[in-house]
């Protein structure tokens, strides 16, 4: 396929795989903030054909992960109600919530409707004047624009029954956040790739500078994340710490402005609590009050919420790449993904959910076939 | 508890039991088999419900028939490459076929909405009608019934096939045996997304017709080849991964699959991309997986290509005594991938 097969070919990847290893004179820890990225490494199976020569952190870039439990209670509240429409994007609806989740909502009444853009649940909205159509706005920089578009489309077309549950998170403050962490372990970066389309990649080089960290903008497919692992690993040798750009077809040092500008226009910074992670200040985006008519949260009076996460489970530090899944005492145990504690065994590329798998491959391939051959 | 740092929480507490019926539950995956085993198969159950095949065989006065049943709820009842009539026959001969039977007959119950159109009807029934005449399988019996608007989505089949068991040939998915190979008979993906993309709502343009086809021609290739196939699937609700799972699991193999020789057809390929999924779940209806001893496998191919529907069959993995009862797949850039079952329905993803 044109613009996709080429940058999965293995007759390139090869040779990639075996040049990070030989630059590579110890292991280093790299982390992927983007689910993207995550989801191409597991895919691919790349950890396990660099092992030794990089370990990778899936980073907090999931926005399944990542949105906290009373955003996910408060879409749970809103899509159990007679009048709404809820509209989301199709992986949050198995998040777990404080008691079930927006399938399970939808099982019970709910009308819960998976969007591929929320200018689709904006037109949902137009076709029926008579609900309450609500759409799900979470995610990075990266759906912060087409979500910024609907709000102002929205008020451009005078749809008094649409509005929108944010959760968006930013980028930069996690990197921030995990680098001041006390016992970080990550030494470099690979910024996502398409956040930076949006935003370019200006706000990254004072944190490269200050925190000595190399970071490198880089894309989503195979030779992409090999080719950033590699210009990450031979900052890591040569000492030093610069923010460099891989994914050069799509993203450019400015970003695209037409997109920063509706963003900026429509969305302002708050503080903003990570699930796993705590409250990381000025990370997420939250309506202006201009837009305020378009925030389900002050239309339906929803308020402060309090709820109470598992302390069973070690997802925050997970995410940070403190701990390895394998070494959370629910690991495996009272933490599997059909029973999931947290997001991350949820989701087939979190972090836990992807050790989950592998560890039981390995213990299978190991062990004394059982009754295969007779 | 642990101490935590300074950017630590926690997270979330565990997903409560299901108490309703999730469209998660009609998926194929997990959640299927746990309403299967949790639900029905304690109270109903007997030996031949218990090997949980595409159907079962049972000896009637010293003769083996072989009985399967399905029930179609596609929307849209027409797509391209088909409609929910052709559908309901092919859907319930193939899984006759797959068991090494002959079909002998065929029974359709309908489940009507009121106001339902009967010209769109008329055509669903003739589509039906040449469908079965094509297979050369009688509909020997039939019901009817009428529920009130808004009580079903327009139209619903249950069809259910009887099959002449063949003692020569009786594949089954618990006869994989390490060694075997596993042949594909055709392009995968095709039906999922054709139905994907037309369905209301995405706006979404393709040229993508599902593979909808009668296979009973092509397994009477394989019959008169005289190869022993050990296992023979039609890999529909879940796709190859749910397939190659359930018959690992049945069998205690383990199967490797080679991501570089899947057949996925470039626009299946594209609208898996667009929509965030894989092709590996995404459903069939019009190919075959099959089990077969590796000295035997030129030959199957051999007769599988020899047919229309088997010509671009070929060989997309082996059985092996590793990992027993999971799937692992050889990426292209040559790592590993777990193959699990799905916890439900495959969800698009965000990013």
């Amino acid at each position: 396929m044109k613009y996709l097969s080429e940058y999965r070919d293995a007759a390139i990847a090869r040779p990639l795989i075996e040049r990070i290893k030989r630059t590579a004179t110890r292991p280093w820890t790299l982390m992927e903030v983007c689910g993207g990225q995550t989801h191409t490494i597991v895919r691919q199976g790349l950890d396990e054909l660099l092992e030794g020569a990089i370990e990778m952190i899936h980073g907090p870039g999931c926005p399944v992960c990542v949105t906290p439990l009373e955003q996910i209670d408060k879409a749970l509240m809103l899509a159990a109600r007679p009048d709404v429409i809820f509209t989301s994007f199709g992986d949050m609806l198995r998040v777990p919530g404080s008691d079930c989740d927006l399938q399970q909502v939808r099982a019970r009444g709910g009308n819960v409707r998976v969007v591929y853009s929320p200018l689709d649940a904006l037109e949902i909205a137009r076709r029926h004047p008579d609900r309450e159509v609500v759409f799900f706005a979470v995610g990075f920089e990266t759906t912060a624009p087409a979500n910024a578009m609907a709000v102002w489309r929205a008020r451009e077309l005078g749809v008094p029954n649409f509005t929108v549950l944010v959760s968006h998170v930013t980028v930069p403050p996690a990197i921030s956040a995990i680098m001041q962490s006390p016992d970080n372990r990550v030494q470099g970066f690979l910024a996502a790739g398409h956040v930076c389309a949006v935003m370019g990649w200006t706000e990254y080089e004072p944190l490269a500078m200050r925190h000595r960290v190399p970071i490198v903008v880089t894309g989503f497919e195979p030779l992409d994340i090999l080719e950033g692992m590699l210009m990450a690993v031979e900052q890591l040798e040569t000492g030093r710490h610069t923010v460099e750009n891989q994914y050069v077809r799509s993203v450019r040092r400015e970003g695209t402005p037409a997109a920063r500008t509706r963003v900026e226009e429509v969305f302002e910074l708050v503080d903003r609590k990570w699930r796993g992670i705590g409250e990381i200040p000025m990370s997420g985006l939250r309506l202006r009050p201009a837009f305020a008519a378009f925030d389900a949260e002050l239309k339906f009076g929803l308020g402060d919420i309090h709820v109470n996460e598992s302390p069973e489970c070690h997802a925050g530090e997970v995410l940070t790449g403190k701990l390895k899944p394998p070494r959370c005492p629910a690991f495996g145990t009272r933490c599997t993904p059909e029973h999931p504690l947290g997001a991350l065994m949820v989701s087939s590329e979190g972090a836990c959910a992807a050790y989950y798998h592998l560890a039981k491959y390995r213990a299978a391939s190991e062990a004394e076939p059982a009754g295969a051959v007779s | 508890m642990t101490a935590v740092s300074p950017v630590t929480l926690a997270c979330p507490v565990p997903l409560v039991a299901h108490d309703r019926v999730q469209l998660g539950h009609g998926s194929g995956g997990k959640m299927s088999a746990a309403l299967l085993r949790q639900r029905f198969l304690p109270a109903l159950a007997n030996e031949a419900l218990a090997r949980l095949g595409d159907g079962s065989m049972v000896n009637v006065a010293g003769v083996d028939v072989v009985v399967s049943t399905d029930t179609f709820v596609v929307s849209p009842l027409e797509f391209p490459g088909g409609d929910i009539g052709s559908l309901a026959v092919h859907g319930t001969l193939n899984d006759v076929a797959m068991m090494g039977a002959r079909p002998v007959c065929l029974t359709a119950g309908f489940v009507l909405e009121e106001g339902f159109p009967l010209d769109i009807l008329d055509r669903i029934v003739r589509s039906m009608a040449d469908a079965a005449s094509l297979a050369g399988v009688p509909v020997v019996a039939g019901d009817t019934k009428v529920v009130e608007r808004g009580k079903a989505d327009g139209l619903y089949i249950n069809t259910t096939g009887i099959g002449a068991a063949d003692a020569q040939f009786r594949p089954a998915p618990e006869r994989a045996r390490a060694g075997d190979v596993v042949i594909v008979s055709g392009a995968i993906g095709r039906h999922g997304m054709a139905i994907m993309a037309a369905r209301e709502g995405l706006a979404f343009e393709t040229t993508i017709t599902s593979d909808s086809a009668c296979l009973v021609g092509l397994v009477e290739r394989l019959r008169t080849a005289r190869v022993d196939v050990h296992v023979l699937r039609d890999p529909t609700r879940g796709g190859v991964a749910s397939a190659l799972n359930e018959i690992a699991a049945a069998s205690g193999v383990g199967v490797e699959i080679d991501e570089t020789v899947l057949p996925v057809p470039d626009d299946v390929r594209a609208a898996c991309e667009v929509l965030g999924l894989d092709p590996l779940y995404v459903a069939n209806e019009g190919i075959l997986l099959a089990f077969v001893p590796a000295e035997d496998a030129e030959r199957v191919l051999a007769a599988l290509r020899s047919h229309p529907l088997g010509a671009g069959a070929l060989q997309i993995g082996r059985a092996i005594t590793g990992h027993p009862g999971m799937v692992a797949l050889r990426t292209s850039l040559g790592g590993t991938r777990i193959v699990d079952l799905l916890p439900g329905d495959q969800l698009p993803r965000i990013c």
